[in-house]
């Protein structure tokens, strides 16, 4: 079955010709390539966006993982947020407590839709939260920005990988925050080449990012990950709608993101080998968690 | 394209911590518990590279038992699975391995019973995607994301026109064929991805076909 798109522009020119929602291709795609119903692909993405509001209220309330690393910032942003005197905006902090909140609950092993993975599924649903609050969405146009996120994921994914053990935290968090970016851009009324604009102005604030888990949990960074990733989406989604291009189009960013997943090294690509994983307090911390010998000097 | 489906990218719905060291760790259990074809009660699990450095960290471990005992990946049974395994009467086996494999997150799981066993590697490719990459020593690729057919016959002319007739008879489309063998005239493997599931009527007239050792399916 040949794709109704293969990489952005490809996407963006379709959605442009037929004066389509990038949304909207992507359905039509998934309806072509699985040979499903409309209504059956709206209501499996419908329960996807249940489970991401149903984590988000879990974290909200406070989770803590097994291992104690990481839980209760979410708590701790939100009451902060709510004092009101927030330096980065109300609407950036609620993004970042609520994609702190998923990917808390992910830590405490528990239920997430993974967007495009587990570690890096607080970005999507935290921006998505935020910015419905702002934009007062339907049911169905928040359904259509994971479509919208999805398109972007899917052309990654295609084209160079959405795995931490492939390509680093970029291709995790650097994807999702992308993917975010362009379907916030959707939902606030921009057009689909300001939805690659925003994908790859976010893509290239993320290039490089190894992935570096303290004691390969996902939690340390992968939960703060989350957080600067939706920041990251946000701005860059404001740039885009501002008339901001990015001088290196979308698809490249992304060869360039896949390149650069080629050239790390394993110790960076989510073997708790080298990076913060490696650092005394990592080390130490591992030790701790798992036994055997303290090898760092720790706190 | 690896990637078909927006639901690869937005989802699996699953319990965390890591798609591919969690819920693809857990789907490559599940189609070796398919591929076995009933509850195995012994498994040994070889881990390669990031797979065998971080598992612990990711549950890989839990949620390769959780597979092997058939849950989804939403399960939440599989937090607990190592005490279901416990219950199910399967003993388990963890080896990290130190070789070099194509990709990072690989595990060969080696399952059986009093009757048989089984040998199958699957590697995790993202987003809780998974392929399978051999089965008893066969190389093969494997989705796990269509209704599968896998025959193992012995090499010889007609085999393949056979199934492939059989297939067509009941309207049953092939999306994706590979055929390999370790040895000419010896044993021989037919991996068929079909759209369709399969039902016990065509596995049967399979099984009855002329050179054919043994026939399984995956289900969708």
């Amino acid at each position: 079955m040949e794709a109704l798109f293969r990489n952005v522009r490809e996407l963006v020119e379709r959605a442009e010709k037929e004066q389509k929602l990038i949304s909207e291709i992507m359905i039509e795609q998934e309806i072509l390539m699985t040979d499903r119903s409309r209504e059956d692909i709206m209501i499996q993405m419908d329960r996807n966006l249940t489970v991401m509001e149903e984590a988000v209220e879990k974290g909200l309330k406070g989770v803590h993982s097994v291992s104690g690393l990481t839980g209760g910032d979410a708590v701790l942003l939100q009451a902060y947020r709510e004092k009101g005197n927030t330096l980065s905006g109300d609407l950036l902090l609620d993004a970042v407590s609520k994609a702190v909140a998923t990917n808390e609950v992910n830590a405490a092993m528990g239920t997430i839709c993974a967007t495009p993975t587990a570690g890096s599924a607080g970005v999507v649903p935290g921006t998505l939260f935020a910015v419905q609050n702002k934009l007062n969405p339907t049911r169905e146009q928040m359904i259509r920005y994971l479509f919208t996120a999805g398109a972007f994921g899917f052309v990654v994914a295609n084209n160079a990988s959405i795995s931490g053990a492939a390509g680093g935290c970029q291709a995790e968090v650097g994807s999702a925050a992308g993917m975010a970016s362009a379907a916030i851009i959707e939902m606030a009324g921009g057009t689909p080449q300001q939805s690659s604009e925003a994908f790859a102005i976010t893509m290239k604030n993320m290039l490089g990012l190894v992935c570096d888990p303290v004691a390969g949990l996902v939690e340390v960074p992968c939960v703060k990950r989350n957080a600067m990733g939706a920041a990251n989406a946000v701005v860059a989604a404001d740039m885009a709608l501002a008339g901001v291009t990015s001088r290196i189009p979308c698809d490249e960013v992304i060869g360039a993101m896949f390149e650069i997943g080629q050239s790390m090294p394993s110790a960076l690509r989510e073997t708790a080998k080298g990076g913060l994983a490696a650092t005394p307090t990592g080390k130490w911390l591992e030790s701790k968690i798992f036994g055997g010998a303290v090898v760092g000097s720790g706190q | 394209m690896k990637f078909k489906s927006v639901f690869d990218i937005i989802g699996p719905v699953m319990i965390g911590p890591s798609s591919s060291h969690t819920a693809g760790a857990a789907r490559i259990g599940r189609v070796a518990r398919d591929l076995f074809g009933r509850q195995p009660q012994w498994a040994k699990v070889h881990l390669y590279g990031s797979f065998a450095e971080t598992y612990k960290g990711h549950s890989t471990d839990v949620a390769i038992i959780g597979g092997l005992l058939d849950y989804d990946t939403f399960d939440e049974r599989i937090k607990t699975s190592f005490e279901e395994a416990d219950k199910a009467g399967m003993s388990y086996e963890f080896i990290p391995e130190t070789g070099h494999v194509d990709h990072p997150n690989t595990a060969r799981i080696v399952i059986g019973d009093q009757d048989s066993e089984m040998s199958m590697m699957g590697i995790s490719i993202g987003g809780g995607k998974i392929e399978i990459t051999e089965l008893n020593g066969f190389p093969l690729r494997l989705s796990g994301n269509h209704p599968a057919i896998l025959v193992v016959h012995e090499d010889r002319s007609g085999c393949i026109a056979n199934v492939a007739n059989c297939l067509y008879k009941y309207d049953i489309n092939i999306g994706h064929m590979e055929v390999s063998r370790k040895e000419r005239g010896h044993m021989a493997l037919m991996v068929i991805e079909v759209d369709q599931n399969v039902d016990k009527e065509v596995m049967d007239e399979l099984k009855k076909l002329p050179n054919i050792t043994q026939v399984t399916r995956i289900a969708d």
